[in-house]
């Protein structure tokens, strides 16, 4: 189980990055943290022929409030956004999902945008970055541009970053005035990838459900104005819409039910934390 | 650090348990072989090289990491501790390692490198962990032999110890 | 023989095992240098559950750089002998795919190169033409003549049949007032120790010899097994092992294979072969322990009393019978009473081949099987007549006052007091207060069971109950076979040390520990005097084919022989000291590092002067008292061979569980909690309690790991669907509650300290006694195992339906 060759670059400025990147195409690839990208390396299931390391930029390392949102750059690990003090004020929702990303010997080296990059589909920070309708900062040494979450994730472990491109940072939007949040996640062991996971948020007018671990990418609904039974029916029709996977770990049929009754869960968890 | 190209070895340096040491490895080396295999510390184990089961946890740059999830040229320049940096001299134990002793919170020993070097970490930041954070925090670490009971008695005894050496201090 | 002084055997002291361990200081295989020019080894496995290989192109693979050989089957069949298979059928063995691959993850080339990276980047260039076949996975396909046959030879994929009857089952039966049966399906799993399978192998052209190290458990019956696969008489095999190993619950016995194979690549390649198995090829085509299909039927009077049992046990092996098996279905054949006082029965067994990964050792070994299909039955006759499940198990318990009792089918329970640990475990247990909390919770709408299991946990295997599985013609044809030699060395020093010399093995069990212990107790020292050496050497350590560690033969025999061969020396130094002290043998002590007149301790020898006297005095020593080493070999004479009317005493030692617990089923997802666990065990005389708790402790989590999330899960079509440590989920410390454990000691009378094992049984005992508890909870008739949420919610929104989807 060891990975094939591949050369790499210790990326000294973004500069460097760009193009490194621009110059290996689709054979070059970003190692933050590695916690998603060493397996599949061991394992040869990814193959690139040059790997650039970008965790020695100093100028990837912020975390920041920019406008309405926590800007969180590259080479920030998800242990460092769990230990930011303004976290929990700043955004409840990331604060709550978190904790279930991995363990806690995997977020001290993974990265915020390493997972969002991979996009795994039980992964816990994709799925609120979606739920939060944040965003995605993209850049190439031709350009810069924001791709909204609902359009960045594509299809299994697939996004719209185009091969030159690394993401520099995702922007999760902070907690809204009169918005509840929560989260909730049902896996075989703790620290598993989600078998479901779902990301609520409720203000005045309706709900917002993410569910993350059913299909090939997170998917989220809006709920405006339901309540009651009416909820329930429209959670059975966003479950039954949802292309569930079947595995060794769960039925499609099991994650559907799960989406009914942890969704309907979640989103009155959200609504509670409203007031 | 320029390209480190493929199919060549390269000069890797860091500061393991207190000293400067180095060796080479081609870019895909792991962490883990370039610990046991070029530098010869073996107390690192490797139980499944695809990060799951916490046997090779080290300590890069202050936090526990997983050494499997490394490349060794990842480090260069890092600050790493291991196993064979945990105990105070030659013939002595760290009060963690004593706690695991008095406890038999081992039995074959193979994951237990990677569960004091978590321990050993989690005990200076949380001196007063209950068994809930315990069990949540060593979540990610897979033990056959103890059924961890022991283990958690171990911890939470050594955190006792620590305490109060640090009141007494 | 009396012992004096510090009595250290019962008592907890800290392990000589650890300082080592702790420090990042083991010797684990992958630890220990090896010579220079080694070659490291790597493994193309089948991508196929089952097809012909039309041919395998190396050409390229031998050209990569850093490649000194290329190992196929044509090799191996070329040098080596197929593994000897333990059934009477037209079946060959290797330890690599020849001509057809039978499983996902069957060995088909070997590179072998000047380091591993380079070793797997040479596997890209082998190039295999398979021809797809269909693959035969469930063990009753694998009964219709119409599927195909993995082993040509064969026919179909029936390896062996046979029936069994003890007593008169048919005339209770057909008197019976009630019939109960379950039919279960037990699936694969595996206890998947954290160090893989490890092994260094050097071929010696001169001689004709192998010379492996490797991280194997044993038995060492698999010895002349590997040493006829290699064409070499025993002696031309040294085998040999790391002072430490990481764990192997039985399942290190799976290395042996690779030590043939290995052997082979290192002659083919002229220097010396390393192959350290990674964790994807340990959990696709290590060993698995066998799923099997039982259908148990009980012939029981109305108050619940069992008269009867018919079993139909269906075994499946995996695509070759590999040696030891079918041993995993005979282990047990003397026990399949269970804890219970049961004169009748009928056995069918039946052990079929499938294209799966082959099956060996795991911890249980063929007792989670059992158990699993019986005291799911005794649940289900206290459920169909209405009685108190409690009560069921209490009516049937072999009554104390009648051991040693042998049972029906041959086994001897050497000691026991059931009905009073079972009333020691309900008390101090709080089994009252259980129910109280199931009712409260029941009353809040909360799914909430209780489950009982009682089990016999059987020690110290008769190496000859694997011969059940051929009739009594064959068995006299094949000449008996019996026993269970257990060895031990003590041996004194130029200065009066000691040290002790053992083929147990050990995996993490602290045997060096508990034999420092025995003998320091038997000469009067204290255990840090002794030095016991665990690293094994086929050329120069005492042992026979029952060694190893395995069959929890440790404390009760290993243990055993240790106390006697200290008794040995003991008894020398004490005729020589009699002489000097001027006292009667019979009056000499040993204590406190002393040798002195019992009632006088003026009148005394250190004991290391009177120890050291055979090597620097002989002339002065008498000479049978001349001490200075002395081996022992003990093998209990209770373990005979199968009688003609296949009566079997497949243990020696039968130690006692009696478990139970209380499980909540959350209604949402379905996950079972385990909100108590109590276990009570008699498991014969204690030696070190804190490693029988770490047993206890340890079993119980593997064990709650085969109840809960464990599955070596394979697709229709044969593709092996837990090939990572994401996939096969063992319980980590936010799944595993800590049990309660209790005891009670009834000594064995066959063994040498009165110990018993006690490491097996919680891996027999708790996976069924927590379905019980989840079948309780939820009204199941039939549960299998893993239990998963995804299943379990199947049961409970069945019941309960959301708003119904259009």
């Amino acid at each position: 189980m060891k990975p094939a060759r591949f050369d790499y670059v210790r990326a000294a400025t973004l500069a460097e990055a760009h193009a490194a990147l621009a110059e290996g195409g689709d054979d070059a690839r970003i190692i933050a943290g590695g916690q998603s990208l060493v397996p599949m390396l061991s394992m040869r299931l990814a193959r690139p022929a040059v790997l650039i390391d970008i965790m020695h930029l100093p100028a990837l390392t912020k975390i920041g409030v920019k406008g309405d949102s926590i800007r969180v750059e590259a080479a920030v690990r998800q242990a460092e956004l769990l230990a930011w003090p303004e976290l929990r004020e700043r955004q409840p929702l990331l604060a709550a999902a978190l904790p279930w990303v991995g363990h806690a010997q995997t977020r001290s080296r993974g990265t915020v945008c390493g997972s969002v990059a991979h996009a795994d589909p039980s992964a816990e920070l994709p799925l609120t970055l979606l739920a939060l309708k944040g965003a995605v900062e993209l850049s190439s040494q031709k350009r810069r541009r924001h791709v909204a979450a609902e359009e960045f994730f594509t299809g299994l472990m697939s996004t719209a970053r185009n091969d030159d491109e690394l993401i520099e940072a995702v922007e999760f939007p902070c907690r809204a005035a009169g918005h509840g949040y929560a989260f909730t996640e049902f896996a075989r062991r703790h620290g598993d990838f989600a078998i479901v996971a779902c990301a609520a948020v409720a203000s005045k007018d309706g709900a917002r459900l993410a569910i993350g671990g059913v299909a090939d990418i997170p998917t989220a609904r809006d709920f405006a104005g339901i309540e009651g039974d009416a909820l329930d029916d429209a959670l059975d029709e966003f479950a039954g819409g949802l292309d569930a996977r079947d595995d060794l770990h769960a039925t499609a049929k099991y994650r559907r039910a799960l989406v009914r009754r942890l969704g309907r869960a979640t989103i009155e968890e959200a609504r509670r934390c409203r007031a | 650090m320029p390209r480190l190209s493929a199919d060549a070895r390269h000069r890797i340096r860091f500061e393991l348990n207190g000293h400067t040491v180095e060796g080479d490895a081609e870019p895909r080396m792991l962490l883990t072989d370039f610990l046991r295999h070029t530098l010869g510390m073996t107390g690192t184990h490797v139980g499944c090289e695809h990060g799951v089961c916490g046997a090779c946890t080290v300590e890069i740059d202050g936090v526990p990491a997983r050494a499997c999830l490394t490349l060794a040229v990842q480090a260069d320049g890092a600050r790493i501790r291991t196993v064979e940096g945990l105990a105070p001299a030659p013939r002595r134990l760290s009060v963690l390692q004593e706690a695991f002793r008095r406890h038999h919170a081992l039995q074959c020993g193979f994951c237990t490198a990677g569960i004091l070097m978590s321990l050993d970490h989690y005990l200076r930041h949380h001196p007063d962990p209950g068994e809930a954070d315990l069990r949540e925090f060593l979540s990610g670490h897979l033990c056959r032999c103890t059924g961890y009971a022991p283990i958690l008695a171990a911890a939470l005894d050594a955190a006792a110890k620590l305490r109060e050496a640090s009141a007494h201090a | 023989m009396t012992a004096t002084g510090n009595r250290w055997c019962g008592q907890s002291v800290e392990r000589v095992e650890d300082a080592a361990l702790l420090t990042g200081h083991g010797r684990f295989i992958d630890d220990l240098g090896v010579r220079p020019g080694t070659l490291h080894a790597a493994i193309l496995r089948s991508p196929h559950a089952h097809a012909k290989i039309r041919a395998i192109d190396v050409t390229a693979a031998r050209k990569a750089p850093g490649v000194a050989a290329v190992i196929t089957g044509a090799e191996v069949t070329a040098l080596s002998a197929s593994l000897v298979v333990g059934v009477r059928a037209p079946i060959e063995c290797w330890p690599i795919a020849v001509e057809r691959v039978r499983y996902t993850g069957e060995p088909v080339a070997v590179v072998v190169a000047t380091d591993r990276y380079l070793a797997e980047d040479a596997l890209e260039f082998i190039e295999v033409d398979y021809d797809p076949l269909p693959a035969v996975v469930d063990p009753l396909d694998a009964l219709d003549p119409k599927q195909p046959a993995l082993h040509e030879g064969l026919g179909g994929n029936v390896a062996s049949e046979r029936a069994f009857r003890y007593g008169d089952p048919e005339r209770v039966f057909a008197d019976a007032p009630h019939r109960v049966s379950v039919t279960i399906r037990y699936p694969r799993n595996s206890c998947t120790p954290i160090e893989t399978y490890g092994l260094v192998a050097e071929y010696d052209a001169g001689e004709d010899a192998y010379d492996v190290l490797a991280n194997f458990m044993g038995p060492f019956s698999l010895h002349a097994v590997m040493a006829r696969a290699l064409k070499v008489p025993g002696n031309r095999l040294r085998l040999r092992t790391p002072p430490d190993s990481g764990g192997s619950f039985g399942v290190k016995q799976g290395v042996f294979p690779y030590i043939v194979l290995m052997g082979i690549a290192a002659r083919v390649a002229g220097r010396p072969v390393k192959w350290i198995e990674d964790r994807l090829e340990h959990l696709a085509a290590s060993v698995s322990a066998t799923n099997r299909v039982t259908t148990i039927e009980a012939a029981v009077d109305a108050d619940g009393r069992v008269r009867a049992l018919a079993w139909d046990q269906l075994e499946d092996v995996g695509a070759h019978i590999r040696a030891p098996e079918p041993a995993t279905l005979y282990r047990m054949h003397g026990n399949l009473t269970g804890a219970y006082d049961i004169r009748h029965v009928s056995v069918r067994n039946r052990v079929v081949l499938t294209n799966k990964t082959p099956t060996g050792l795991n911890r249980g070994f063929g007792g989670p099987q059992m158990y699993y299909a019986l005291e799911r039955l005794m649940q289900r006759i206290a459920v169909e007549l209405g009685l108190d499940p409690l009560d069921v198990i209490r009516k049937n318990l072999v009554p104390s006052g009648a051991f040693p009792y042998r049972t029906a089918t041959g086994a001897t329970l050497d000691s026991g007091e059931y009905a009073k640990a079972l009333e020691i475990a309900l008390a101090d247990g709080g089994f009252a207060e259980l129910r109280e909390r199931q009712k409260a919770a029941r009353a809040q709408g909360r799914i909430y069971g209780i489950g009982l299991t009682a089990a016999v946990e059987p020690s110290v295997s008769n190496m000859g109950y694997i011969t059940t599985v051929l009739t009594p013609e064959e068995r006299r044809k094949a000449g008996p076979k019996n026993g269970a030699q257990a060895t031990a060395t003590v041996s004194l020093d130029p200065l009066g040390g000691v040290s002790v010399h053992t083929a147990s093995v050990p995996q993490g069990q602290g045997h060096r520990t508990v034999l420092a212990q025995i003998v320091a107790d038997a000469l009067g020292l204290k255990p840090s005097d002794i030095r016991v050496v665990a690293d094994f050497d086929s050329a120069k350590d005492a042992w026979s084919i029952a060694s190893g560690n395995y069959s929890s033969r440790f404390a009760a025999a290993v243990g055993g022989a240790a106390h006697l061969a200290a008794g040995k020396i003991k008894a020398k130094l004490a005729r020589s000291a009699a002489a000097q002290l001027n006292v009667a043998a019979q009056d000499v002590e040993f204590a406190d590092g002393r040798v002195r007149a019992r009632g006088n301790p003026d009148n005394a020898i250190p004991f290391s002067r009177l120890a050291a006297a055979s090597h620097w005095s002989p002339g002065l020593v008498a000479e049978e008292n001349q001490a200075l080493s002395e081996t022992v070999f003990w093998t209990p004479p209770e373990l005979t061979p199968p009688t003609e009317k296949d009566e079997i005493n497949s243990s020696l030692c039968h130690g006692f569980i009696f478990d139970f617990c209380g499980v909540e089923v959350d209604r949402v997802t379905g996950a079972v909690r385990i909100d108590k666990y109590v276990t009570m065990h008699d498991c014969g005389r204690v030696l070190h309690p804190g490693m029988v708790a770490g047993q206890i402790t340890g079993g119980f989590a593997q064990a709650l790991g085969a109840a809960l999330y464990e599955e070596y899960a394979y697709s229709p079509d044969g593709a092996f669907l837990s090939g990572t440590f994401a996939d096969y989920l063992l319980p980590t410390t936010t799944e595993v509650p800590t049990p309660v454990i209790l005891h009670i000691e009834t000594p064995s009378p066959y063994t040498p300290l009165g110990a018993k094992g006690v490491g097996e049984g919680n891996c027999m005992s708790t996976p069924v006694c927590i379905a019980n508890a989840v079948a309780d909870a939820l009204g199941l008739a039939s549960v299998d195992l893993p239990m998963t949420p995804a299943k379990l919610a199947a049961h409970i929104h069945a019941e309960q339906p959301t708003r119904g989807r259009k």
